[in-house]
């Protein structure tokens, strides 16, 4: 069948069967950056927004979203543009191998745009969904930290009559 | 110390930014055209002889081209430790055999057009079955009688002692001084048995290869490897193919930890590719990894140790019996490394046994993990030092500073105790331990705290320690390579076998290269680990990467530096030795001239008399210097409940220079909480007939977020002479604490001494009622 999907922002016509996850799904149409490190729900890594919430995209059967908006990791920043978030997860240190950035990536953004100041028991929380094995999670919760701060400087900088 | 431009300092890690954009590709994600779908069918018993396979039901199924089993693939037997050659550990395993030897092994693949196909094919496969009687208990494995996992058949290639018929994997004894005379001058003796327990190593990428023909019909494999030489060299044994027609390529790598310096998946996409001449994947789903991969093997550690009223050891035993599950991988190195990663820190005692053995049995398969005995063994030492200082009534801090290895000093363990062979003597060249112990011990509060047993209610609070050392590669064993070339612009290509698996070794191996050449980091242009494009290294394993394949990268980089010199000096009409490199120019300081590296690589490939301005270099060590570490925990146990909260944990490690810090605390970081996880949580239960039953993530508890405690982690740099820019290894150590510093901390808190980990709430509540403390 084909599901019509908003994929970061493009608006796309994907060809899925109809039992099938939409971590499958975005990864037979090139989103590679979405990873798979369980197909059980538990590890995060397949993290997407749909309609800027969080969701493991392995817990998502495709037809079940037809018409709505996914974000992939791609969809917020790319390596010629990263977004603020994603330069601050490698300035702080929080990118080890890897795997299961783009799903804390997209589980911090989720978190900011809720509330872009959170306190670190607010960052574990959002957080406490993906697994990550190599950094002890110390400097993902310190570039959670860091994004927020440079988010808000660079709010107030290009507001300044806010507040 | 030395000023350093480069080195000591936490430049951007050079694939991060690409990893966070997801840009960087790992090995599931390169698209291969048509590719066979593989999917293996795993025993459903611990113990059995394959009476008949059939497959026909299965090859009937539209979409299945193939399926492999013991009927129609060779049986070239090997091991699946990717380890120098000749590996090691026995030769006791085929890709399919008659017999399976664990709930998880390996019966039959299927090969699909689709990966649907394949799966509904597993169905088709009927298998029957003889059982046999199975063996789940280590300590009666070498019983008269047990159950024989494997037949005579089996060999180790090294020479090791192994004996099949006895369901020994390895056996290991060394002894040194006189062991009566030490008891004699003991006044008293603490013998106590300690159990470290199964693991999975948890990286969050499960295990995957391809398989496919290049333009000129070789073969080549992308996988998730920590060991892309030894994986050519294995596949092209077992599929009997050349190594010359093999090319294995490493891509990122979503974490190892010693899963991925297993060779599992690479025979076999390469047979199927082989067979059908078409592209061919195989990935692992998270249950497999779990079952069927590889773990930390769970070691049994007796110690027996006299101490007289001076607080001398005056004897030691220590009797390692190692689960190696149904294959011996790494059951000799593993078990040799309880004692060789150990018992070298405490060097003055004069009268010492060390019995290792590893056992088979009908379970999960033990292998590389982090720490790799070392974990084990310090469990047991940790807790044991705890014991006979608590007895003597000495704090404990002060006792270790009395009796550790130091500097300029030695340990008979590091000749005794090799991987397969004899070891090599060394001297300690740098050690920080009593800094460890004392920032450390500051940071947690150590003499506030301590035996306070801080009570709020039914909690009461404790502190405990650990020590340990690890290695830096295996000596004379572990070889890197590097080479570089210079290029247009002053830039230079570094191609490296080294295998960054997400440690940042790239990086780091980077910085080596620009701190010699001085230049920045965006001009040193890196290659790692293409068996066909970069020269060869062992891998990434025993902690290796930035002692060894750093020595070879700076060795590599001073031939450079040498030529730059030689042709910067013809230009600038001047002697090599009164030239400096400065920040990719080369500079005669005393007339004030100088010429850009841009200049000299034009010069070099343009000019006359051209050459290519390129090196190559190896590097062997002889020393393999430990890092050393102390490692406090600070618990709270609830006595109501036996539930442990870890409040905070510190970490205070020598790793010689740390060539980037924010690397090097994260290695620790992420092998600290790797360790409390598996100290409090990790655990491998079984049903009664060897079957696994925490096989997911919901059921095997890895921590999260949300269960962090406060980590503080001090890097105390030392200058290790052998190392590059002083530098030791940082990969590896960080595990060994948790466990035996949170079991201290719990006795600490409640007086109960836990033997046998994880330390469940039901374990310790259990503890506490039997000691009576509730």
């Amino acid at each position: 069948m084909n599901i019509e999907l908003d994929i970061n922002g493009r608006r796309r016509i994907l060809h899925c069967a109809p039992d099938e996850r939409l971590l499958i799904t975005l990864r037979n149409h090139g989103y590679t950056e979405v990873k798979n490190g369980c197909l059980e729900g538990e590890c995060g890594a397949c993290l997407v927004l749909l309609d800027s919430r969080p969701v493991n995209s392995c817990q998502v059967l495709t037809a079940s979203v037809a018409g709505r908006q996914i974000t992939t990791v791609q969809g917020l920043g790319t390596l010629h543009q990263p977004h603020p978030l994603q330069q601050a997860f490698v300035d702080a240190g929080a990118v080890q191998c890897g795997f299961c950035t783009p799903g804390l990536i997209l589980a911090a953004w989720a978190l900011l745009q809720e509330n872009p100041t959170p306190s670190d028991d607010e960052i574990k929380a959002a957080l406490d969904g993906n697994l990550c094995r190599c950094t002890g999670y110390v400097k993902i919760i310190a570039a959670v930290r860091l994004a927020a701060q440079r988010l808000q400087a660079l709010h107030h900088s290009t507001n300044p009559c806010r507040e | 110390m030395a000023a350093y431009s480069i080195v000591g300092k936490s430049v951007q890690k050079i694939d991060a930014l690409s990893l966070a954009t997801g840009t960087s590709r790992y090995t599931d994600d390169f698209e291969l055209k048509h590719p066979l779908h593989l999917k293996l069918l795993y025993s459903p018993h611990a113990h059995a002889g394959i009476i008949a396979l059939d497959d026909s039901a299965a090859r009937r199924l539209p979409g299945v081209i193939d399926v492999f089993h013991f009927q129609n693939v060779q049986p070239v037997l090997h091991t699946t430790a990717g380890q120098g050659y000749p590996e090691p550990s026995p030769y006791d395993t085929v890709l399919f055999d008659h017999k399976v030897r664990f709930i998880g092994d390996r019966v039959a693949m299927v090969a699909a057009d689709s990966e649907a196909a394949a799966i509904a094919a597993l169905g088709l496969i009927r298998v029957d079955y003889q059982l046999l009687p199975s063996l789940f208990d280590p300590q009666k494995a070498l019983e008269p009688g047990a159950p024989q996992l494997h037949d005579t058949s089996r060999f180790a290639p090294i020479g090791a002692k192994y004996d099949p018929q006895r369901n020994l994997a390895a056996e290991i004894e060394i002894a040194f001084g006189d062991l009566t005379g030490g008891e004699a001058a003991s006044d008293f003796i603490i013998d106590e048995t300690y159990q470290a327990h199964y693991a999975s190593h948890c990286a969050i990428e499960p295990h995957a290869a391809q398989a496919f023909f290049d333009e000129m019909g070789r073969l080549v494999i992308i996988s998730s490897t920590q060991v892309p030489f030894h994986a050519r060299r294995i596949v092209a044994k077992v599929c009997d193919f050349p190594v010359a027609r093999i090319r294995v390529i490493k891509p990122r790598i979503g974490g190892g930890f010693g899963a991925k310096q297993e060779v599992l998946l690479e025979p076999l996409v390469a047979l199927a590719a082989l067979k059908h001449k078409r592209p061919a994947k195989l990935v692992l789903s998270r249950r497999e990894v779990f079952q069927s991969a590889r773990t930390r093997h769970p070691v049994r550690t007796r110690l027996r140790t006299g101490v007289d009223q001076s607080g001398r050891i005056t004897f030691l035993e220590m009797d390692s019996l190692l689960n190696s599950g149904a294959y011996g991988t790494h059951a000799l190195t593993v078990l040799s490394n309880c004692g060789a990663k150990v018992l070298p820190l405490f060097n003055k005692i004069e009268n010492l046994r060390f019995l290792g053995r590893s056992v088979y049995t009908n379970l999960p398969v033990g292998g590389a993990y982090r720490g790799y005995g070392a974990t084990q063994g310090y469990f047991a030492l940790n807790q044991q030092i705890d014991i006979i200082t608590r007895r003597l009534g000495v704090d404990l801090i002060a006792w270790i500073k009395q009796n550790h290895i130091r500097e300029g000093e030695t340990s008979r363990i590091f000749e005794a105790l090799g991987e397969g062979k004899a070891g090599v003597t060394q001297n300690i060249n740098s050690c920080k331990l009593d800094e460890c112990l004392d920032i450390g011990a500051h940071a947690i509060g150590w003499y506030a705290k301590r035996n306070q047993r801080l009570t709020d209610g039914d909690k009461v609070r404790g502190v405990g320690l650990a020590i340990a050392m690890q290695g830096s590669a295996i000596p004379l064993i572990d070889m890197a390579s590097a080479y570089i070339k210079m290029n247009d612009d002053g830039s230079f290509n570094l191609d490296i076998g080294a295998t960054d698996i997400g440690t940042g070794s790239d990086t780091v191996l980077a910085q080596i290269a620009a701190e010699v050449l001085s230049v920045s980091l965006d001009k040193i242009i890196v290659l790692s680990s293409d068996t066909d494009q970069t020269p060869f290294d062992v891998g990434a394993y025993a902690s290796s990467t930035t002692y060894l394949s750093g020595g070879a990268v700076k060795k590599c980089a001073e031939q450079i530096r040498q030529q730059i010199l030689a042709v910067a000096a013809r230009l600038l009409a001047c002697e090599a030795d009164a030239l400096q490199l400065r920040d990719g120019r080369v500079v005669h300081s005393a007339s004030n001239r100088e010429v850009s590296f841009a200049a000299i690589a034009e010069h070099t490939l343009y000019a006359h008399d051209q050459f290519q301005i390129q090196a190559g270099a190896s590097h062997v060590a002889d020393q393999s210097p430990p890092p050393f570490c102390a490692q406090f925990a600070e618990v709270e146990v609830d006595r109501r409940t036996g539930r442990v909260r870890v409040l905070k944990f510190v970490s205070a490690v020598d790793c010689g220079q740390a060539i980037h810090p924010q690397l090097t605390e994260g290695q620790i970081e992420g092998a600290v909480m790797n360790g409390i996880s598996y100290a409090l949580t990790e655990e491998y239960r079984f049903a009664t007939d060897g079957n696994l039953l925490t096989r997911s993530f919901r059921d095997y508890k890895i921590w999260t977020t949300a269960d962090l405690p406060e980590i503080q982690t001090f890097i105390i740099e030392s200058h290790e002479k052998t190392g590059p820019f002083g530098a030791k290894s940082v990969a590896e150590i960080g595990i060994n604490g948790p466990l035996p510093a949170i079991a201290n901390a719990i006795y600490d808190a409640v007086g109960v001494r836990l033997y046998e980990a994880p330390f469940t709430p039901p374990r310790i509540y259990h503890a506490l009622q039997r000691t009576g403390v509730v």
